[in-house]
């Protein structure tokens, strides 16, 4: 399993006059070459905050205060080094944003130009990145609708003209234009009713088995992540939670939270359970106080609570290369993590 | 209740913008002008003197027009008589138009139709024309009389923008719950719907007193308004019948001219103030960040702090330069910073 | 299409409204106006007079209001306005013939190149928004709240009066030209046309350039906008296909509404310039309580403007496909 991104110990901040807020606060997250890792969480956890910053899309007053961020395509390393992202400059990013990493953004009809052609704006990604002659390029969009499965007849038409599950198909087609490696997906099918979102989830899902991108799926629906992804990371108010494959995270979920979220949907199948919501609001970014950002919700807390360092730390009994991790010492009982990483990098394996 | 409306005007004016404050002080300094001015005017501003087309002197500050008239006393006096009808235009057409807007959301249906038709239409016939066959017919065309037809044009733009905002309020959650309890239409929208519109009015307000000013001055101008009375416009109209500009007397037209002019600027400053307040996004500080001596642009890919501090910004490299360290640097290092 | 059809029946009943009140004002104001015309000109003959009076009602109206009403429309749509006291016997169509082209040419052009030139400075100053053109807005605000016939005054002082370098007004110089497509007048003209174009231009690309700067910033924060970043597509395309057309449509509905003030703003303006337009016809009109010509004028400016706001609303239609076909919201 290749890494292709990583995102290592970053923090992004949003400064103010009246002080900065943490959206984002040391969050490490690796996606392999052609896996599905989904990020969960409640709206303000910082989730979008997390992918958008990577990506350094973030507008002032954001600024990204720690960390790393390591792309490891081919075509930009050959083999060599990753490529750091943060430290690339305006026309550097341009070769790696939509050709190596793209995103399919949250409300399609938002994040469509409301005065161009469905046509010309995948003309745009194809041809900002691809060096095709015009019917070439033409031919080549035309193409991703076939991909998504909208009739070609639908090229000419403007973004208001089509139905909500239409358009974020479309946002998909023109995500894949480049032909990327990483595919960011933020809440792509939140706005839709359910028998749509069924569609365009196993759309996406047979696309990634047919062209072999990674993806990063950003939700706030747990359920969905359970069937979707590989691998799932767990955010709240800008801090992991629990990261670990996602049979790993639905069988023994080592975090409060993660428990409070599984608890929160009821499943087509098995007894009828007591559905337990989660009490409480998210807490003010602006305090950055010692201990879990949980506690004022969580029924599990005690006072040693106030002053655990945040840090991820390996379920026991669990291997290193399973990688289910959780900040919660109490819910379950761990194995710090800098400890494995001196077991694995004397075997020789990451952990 | 006294003390809250000290602590709200304390907390609006610390969240205002620097040029909303510069507006309110600058329009603070012509109401001042305008409350003493005419007391402290050295001369009558009517009175003529033998001293005709003068250029500034100590004796008359702003020079004298073709009678010999003081420049400066007219001035003065046409400050206060301009703003005493800005304002007066400013309230009335405000009143109006909160009435007009607020009624024809409430109300919705055919009554919405019918004002918002009507509204649109005034908002369409250009005003100014008019304006001049109105005060044209009239044979009385004292301040009274500009006062009203000045406020029977101005209330359109107020009322379309009021009732929008009405609307929208209207339709949130705490105003269904209000019916629900029973509270009766008037006092929800006085103390419910109003309140929540407060900057809206305020900007509507300041916009009338720039129309106010601005129409008219422009009538007096053209000779529609009372001649023999000095507003501001007025000394510009007796500025030009009387051949200023042929004679190169500026000192005439300027000083009633750049009192508009400033008067306007600062009511301009002003709103734009109270745009940002209502609009964050219209801030300065929203479009760029300043972090670390860098300015980033909003446009700009998210910037890192590590990278921000290693490298200084364009006054800290500038200052940079004159530390020892750097010529160190530059002499080693063959000029490579 | 069909917000055409309601643009155009809008301004129909605004323009029915005009005509309206371009009736009703004479016969409402307090006061006999016919008396006032006939103390200001004893020698009005009969037919003058009758002339008048069904214009404007005298004391001894004829025939029922209704008819009146209807007459005066019929009037209209012969372009009928009536005679001019001032230069009577002359028709005030003919009169207003002579001027119109002069304001059409002089203020529509300068309208047009301030609003494209504010709107572009606009689109600027919102891409880099808190930079160095921000640093000039209180500048600009200044020449956006001084009234337009004052920095007339103060520009052809300074250009005309003490240095000679332009023509101080008039349209030609009568003395060295007469209308006509030779170039000798049209060089003539253009000359003194510069200095009204430029105040025109100068007074108005502030508040375009506000305006616009303002609908960028907004727009900018538009999630299309950071998609079209996110695309990595050039900046000039972001900048322009994806923000700025999308901001062009709410400028170019506030270029609709304020329309009229600009309008009305130049042609006081022509008056500092004695330039032979509209605007100066206005004031001679008033001086002279020439009444036909002051509402012939009024009625002008009025259609003129709602013609213009309807050629703006045919070119956002263009722009915005989400107005066309679509009943508008």
């Amino acid at each position: 399993m290749s890494p292709i991104l990583e995102i290592s110990d970053l923090s992004v901040a949003y400064r103010s006059d009246g002080g900065d807020v943490h959206a984002v606060e040391h969050v490490s997250l690796t996606l392999n070459a052609g896996e599905v890792v989904g990020l969960c969480g409640e709206s303000g956890s910082g989730k979008s905050t997390l992918a958008y910053g990577a990506m350094r899309l973030l507008r002032p007053p954001a600024l990204i205060t720690s960390g790393s961020v390591r792309y490891n395509g081919r075509r930009i390393t050959s083999g060599g080094d990753p490529a750091d992202i943060l430290s690339m400059s305006h026309r550097e990013l341009h070769r790696i944003r939509w050709r190596e990493t793209a995103i399919v953004f949250q409300s399609a009809m938002n994040a469509l130009n409301p005065v161009l052609r469905v046509q010309d704006q995948l003309l745009d990604a194809v041809r900002a990145h691809l060096k095709l002659p015009r019917l070439e390029a033409r031919e080549k969009a035309a193409s991703l609708l076939d991909l998504v499965g909208i009739p070609r007849d639908r090229l000419r038409a403007y973004p208001h003209e089509l139905s909500g599950g239409m358009r974020q198909r479309v946002m998909i087609a023109m995500a894949l234009a480049a032909d990327p490696e990483v595919v960011i997906m933020d809440e792509p099918t939140t706005a839709l009713d359910v028998v749509v979102q069924r569609d365009i989830l196993s759309q996406i899902v047979e696309l990634k088995e047919r062209l072999g991108f990674a993806v990063l799926f950003i939700t706030h629906d747990l359920s969905l992540l359970l069937e979707l992804a590989d691998r799932i990371a767990v955010m709240y108010a800008g801090r992991l939670m629990e990261t670990g494959s996602s049979q790993d995270l639905m069988r023994d979920p080592a975090h409060p939270y993660t428990r409070g979220l599984l608890n929160s949907f009821p499943s087509l199948r098995g007894a009828k359970r007591e559905l337990i919501g989660i009490p409480g609001v998210p807490p003010d970014l602006r305090d950055t106080k010692a201990g879990c950002p949980f506690i004022p919700r969580c029924r599990y807390a005690v006072d040693a609570c106030g002053a655990v360092d945040m840090s991820l730390d390996r379920v026991e009994g669990t291997s290193a290369a399973a990688g289910h991790l959780t900040a919660c010492p109490i819910v379950a009982p761990t194995v710090s993590v800098r400890e494995a990483t001196k077991e694995a990098s004397q075997e020789g394996v990451a952990p | 209740m006294k003390s809250s409306i000290f602590a709200g005007a304390a907390s609006i004016w610390r969240n205002l913008p620097l040029k909303a404050k510069i507006g309110v002080g600058l329009f603070g300094l012509f109401v001042l002008a305008a409350i003493i001015g005419p007391e402290v005017q050295p001369y009558d501003p009517g009175a003529q003197t033998p001293l005709t087309m003068a250029a500034p002197s100590a004796q008359h500050f702003f020079g004298t027009t073709e009678t010999g008239q003081d420049v400066l006393s007219q001035v003065l006096t046409g400050i206060r008589l301009t703003l005493e009808l800005a304002l007066l235009v400013g309230v009335i057409v405000t009143v109006l138009s909160v009435l007009i807007g607020v009624t024809a959301a409430y109300l919705g249906g055919v009554w919405d139709d019918v004002l918002s038709l009507v509204t649109n239409v005034f908002l369409v016939i250009p005003a100014l024309p008019l304006l001049i066959v109105l005060m044209g017919y009239l044979s009385q065309q004292g301040q009274t009389s500009t006062i009203v037809v000045l406020s029977i044009l101005g209330w359109p733009w107020g009322a379309r923008v009021i009732r929008a905002q009405t609307l929208t309020i209207r339709g949130r959650d705490f105003i269904a719950a209000s019916r629900e309890t029973g509270e009766k239409t008037w006092r929800i929208i006085l103390f419910e719907i109003i309140p929540n519109e407060v900057s809206l009015i305020a900007a509507s307000f300041v916009n009338t007193v720039l129309y106010a000013i601005g129409a008219s001055v422009a009538l007096a101008f053209v000779g529609l308004t009372n001649v023999s009375s000095w507003s501001l416009g007025t000394i510009l109209y007796w500025s030009q019948t009387d051949g200023a500009l042929q004679t190169g007397a500026w000192w005439w037209f300027v000083p009633a001219g750049l009192a508009v002019a400033l008067i306007g600027t600062s009511l301009v400053l002003l709103n734009s103030g109270i745009d940002e307040l209502g609009n964050p996004r219209l801030r300065a500080s929203r479009g760029t960040a300043k972090v670390a001596g860098h300015k980033i642009w909003g446009t700009d890919p998210t910037p890192v702090l590590a990278q921000l501090e290693a490298a200084p910004g364009r006054l800290g490299s500038f200052l940079h330069s004159f530390s020892r360290a750097s010529v160190l640097q530059e002499t080693s290092a063959g000029g490579n910073r | 299409m069909s917000f055409i059809l309601r643009r155009l029946a809008f301004y129909l009943v605004a323009a029915c409204v005009a005509i309206t009140l371009n009736f009703f004002i004479p016969r409402a104001v307090p006061g006999n106006p016919a008396q006032i015309i006939l103390s200001k000109y004893p020698d009005l003959t009969p037919t003058a007079y009758k002339a008048l009076e069904q214009m404007i009602g005298g004391a001894l109206p004829k025939g029922s209001l209704w008819s009146q009403y209807l007459h005066y429309w019929d009037d209209v749509f012969h372009f009928n306005f009536g005679v001019d006291l001032n230069q009577y016997p002359t028709p005030v169509s003919q009169i207003l013939d002579q001027a119109i082209p002069w304001t059409l040419i002089l203020v529509g052009t300068a309208t047009v190149i301030a609003f494209a030139l504010g709107t572009g400075l606009g689109i600027l100053a919102g891409w880099r928004h808190g930079g160095s053109l921000d640093r000039s807005l209180p500048v600009l605000m200044f020449f956006q709240a001084a009234p337009y016939f004052f920095l007339a005054l103060i520009l052809v002082d300074f250009f005309a009066v003490e240095h000679h370098w332009l023509p101080a007004g008039q349209g030609y110089n009568g003395e060295v030209t007469s209308p006509g497509w030779t170039w000798a007048f049209i060089s003539n003209a253009l000359e003194h046309s510069l200095l009204p174009a430029f105040t025109i231009v100068l007074t108005s690309v502030a508040g375009w350039m506000l305006q616009m700067r303002n609908v960028m910033i907004t727009t900018i924060g538009e999630d299309y906008v950071i998609a079209g970043q996110a695309k990595g597509l050039s900046k000039g395309r972001v900048i322009f296909t994806y923000a700025a057309r999308n901001a062009l449509l709410p400028q170019l509905q506030g270029f609709g509404l304020a329309l009229g003030f600009v309008v009305s703003g130049a042609l006081v303006m022509e008056i500092v310039f004695s330039y032979p337009g509209i605007g100066y016809l206005l004031l001679e009109a008033v001086q002279n309580k020439d009444f036909p010509l002051m509402q012939a004028i009024f009625l002008v400016i009025t259609f003129a403007v709602l013609v213009a706001n309807l050629i703006i609303d045919l070119i956002i239609v263009f722009f915005d496909p989400r107005a066309r076909g679509r009943e508008a919201a």
